[in-house]
């Protein structure tokens, strides 16, 4: 699987008295989808942004690509190589086309209508390129979201619930999208979702993460068909777990 | 009155008789260069305030609200003391320090008068930016600097309206004009001050005028403004 993206070792992170995150250990593997599921207020958006480079681990030791990154923001070189897809996209008010050019306009790529249009397309927005965002609906907001973060082809992509409240068409279009972007640029994908189902469809391997602690890792099959923590089972049939 | 009032504006407007000409220019002068000077400090002042957290900020922030609300003829009259021959800045006797009664004294005034409106308002639009959105510019890989340009953009309307408001508070102000400029005839006299002088000489049909051609003047600008603003992006 080669060496690792992301190599987490006794990472914690606390808000105040409130410990949100404690993972012994996590390993990330170059051009796999990692899942991560659990209930909500479990850690996962927390721990999607110590990937992301937005916040900073309380103790423990983070590696990206072999080098230690947990003693504040990393290098721009290396920041510009993972882009996270929010929960909750923010867009400019500006058209579809800058919104989803903005990642290479700051890095100074000039030609990049092509790229622009070649992902607004992949998406079904390449009509709505010249209109503003502002008059989105949630499920186009959303595709502008991913499509802003695919045009800069990142090494890593962080996903926060990049279909939550969205209806079956939208979820089936996005879903495609990142499983082509995936096969087609073997970029590595941190997927965040509380919809068992999502990461069943999409994952390579599942992670349960339940009170900021990691309760399980394992390749999709064997983390549904058979699993050896009690929680991961009650999780997936159903049961609450907290 | 009012009809005559307004025979005798146009007739202004049309003759341009060369005293209300030169009254008209250097209200103009006066303000718009007392604004470039806000804009320059105002925008950036107000820009930091709403985006960082520092210690003393609130302090920082009840002096711009304080200095908002401050009486024109207050900031008049502190000027006046700063620049007077015995005054701290007066008695130095340094070139580039404007002496009493002249235009730039009026711009010193206005420039304390505007730009604490400038920056409040340009504040109030960048902290009205929803702040994930600096985050998620971050993660797409904008610098902090790039970020903060994209914030500002987005608060564009807002910044306009700051700019606009610091206008309107300096071209129609009278008391610190009065003071520090001394309505002289053919050096410091601007519309303002002309109008109270007409006045009380009981020229009302020509004070007011002046004082049409102020608002229209005013009205004029503000819609050059919105046509500028009316291009961005709803």
């Amino acid at each position: 699987m080669g060496e690792p993206v992301y190599q987490l070792l006794g990472v914690t992170r606390v808000y105040g008295a409130r410990k949100v995150l404690d993972i012994a250990s996590l390993d990330v593997y170059p051009g796999e989808i990692l899942g991560v599921v659990g209930p909500s207020g479990a850690g996962k958006s927390t721990l999607l942004r110590l990937l992301g480079f937005l916040e900073t681990p309380t103790s423990g030791a983070m590696a990206f690509r072999g080098q230690r990154v947990n003693g504040g923001a990393p290098s721009l070189a290396v920041r510009r190589q993972v882009t996270m897809v929010f929960q909750r996209p923010v867009l400019l008010s500006d058209s579809v086309y800058a919104n989803v050019a903005y990642g290479l306009r700051v890095r100074g790529v000039t030609d990049a209508r092509e790229r622009v249009e070649k992902v607004l397309d992949l998406l079904g927005m390449l009509p709505l390129r010249k209109e503003a965002a502002s008059t989105l609906s949630g499920g186009e907001a959303q595709r502008v979201a991913l499509a802003r973060a695919l045009v800069v082809e990142p090494e890593v992509l962080l996903l926060d619930e990049p279909t939550a409240n969205l209806d079956p068409a939208h979820v089936a279009i996005i879903e495609n999208v990142i499983r082509q972007a995936r096969e087609r640029t073997g970029m590595t994908i941190v997927l965040v979702t509380h919809n068992v189902f999502q990461a069943r469809r999409l994952a390579d391997r599942v992670a349960l993460l339940v009170s900021g602690r990691l309760v399980e890792v394992a390749p999709t099959k064997t983390f549904f068909e058979s699993p050896s923590a009690p929680e991961t089972h009650a999780f997936i049939s159903g049961e609450m777990v907290y | 009155m009012l009809g005559s009032a307004l025979r005798q504006a146009v007739q202004l407007i049309l003759s341009l008789e060369s005293e209300v000409l030169r009254i008209v220019l250097l209200s103009l002068r006066v303000s718009v260069t007392a604004l470039a000077f806000s804009t320059l400090m105002g925008v950036p002042l107000g820009a930091w305030l709403g985006l960082r957290r520092f210690f003393a900020r609130r302090l920082v922030i009840a002096a711009i609200y304080t200095g908002m609300g401050f009486p024109p003829v207050v900031v008049g009259l502190a000027v006046y003391m700063l620049l007077s021959r015995s005054g701290p800045l007066g008695s130095l006797g340094w070139a580039w320090v404007p002496g009493l009664f002249t235009p730039g004294a009026m711009v010193i005034a206005q420039v304390i008068i505007a730009t604490p409106l400038v920056a409040g308002f340009t504040m109030a639009a960048v902290m009205g930016v929803d702040p994930n959105l600096r985050q998620q510019l971050i993660s797409l890989g904008a610098t902090s600097w790039q970020a903060t340009r994209a914030v500002l953009r987005e608060a564009r309307q807002g910044v306009v309206v700051a700019v606009v408001a610091g206008f309107g508070s300096v071209i129609s102000e009278v008391g610190a004009v009065m003071l520090v400029g001394g309505n002289i005839e053919g050096s410091t006299r601007v519309l303002t001050t002309a109008i109270v002088l007409e006045t009380h000489k009981g020229n009302f049909s020509l004070a007011l005028a002046m004082g049409l051609v102020l608002l229209a003047m005013t009205f004029a600008i503000n819609i050059a403004v919105l046509r500028l603003q009316g291009k961005a992006y709803g």
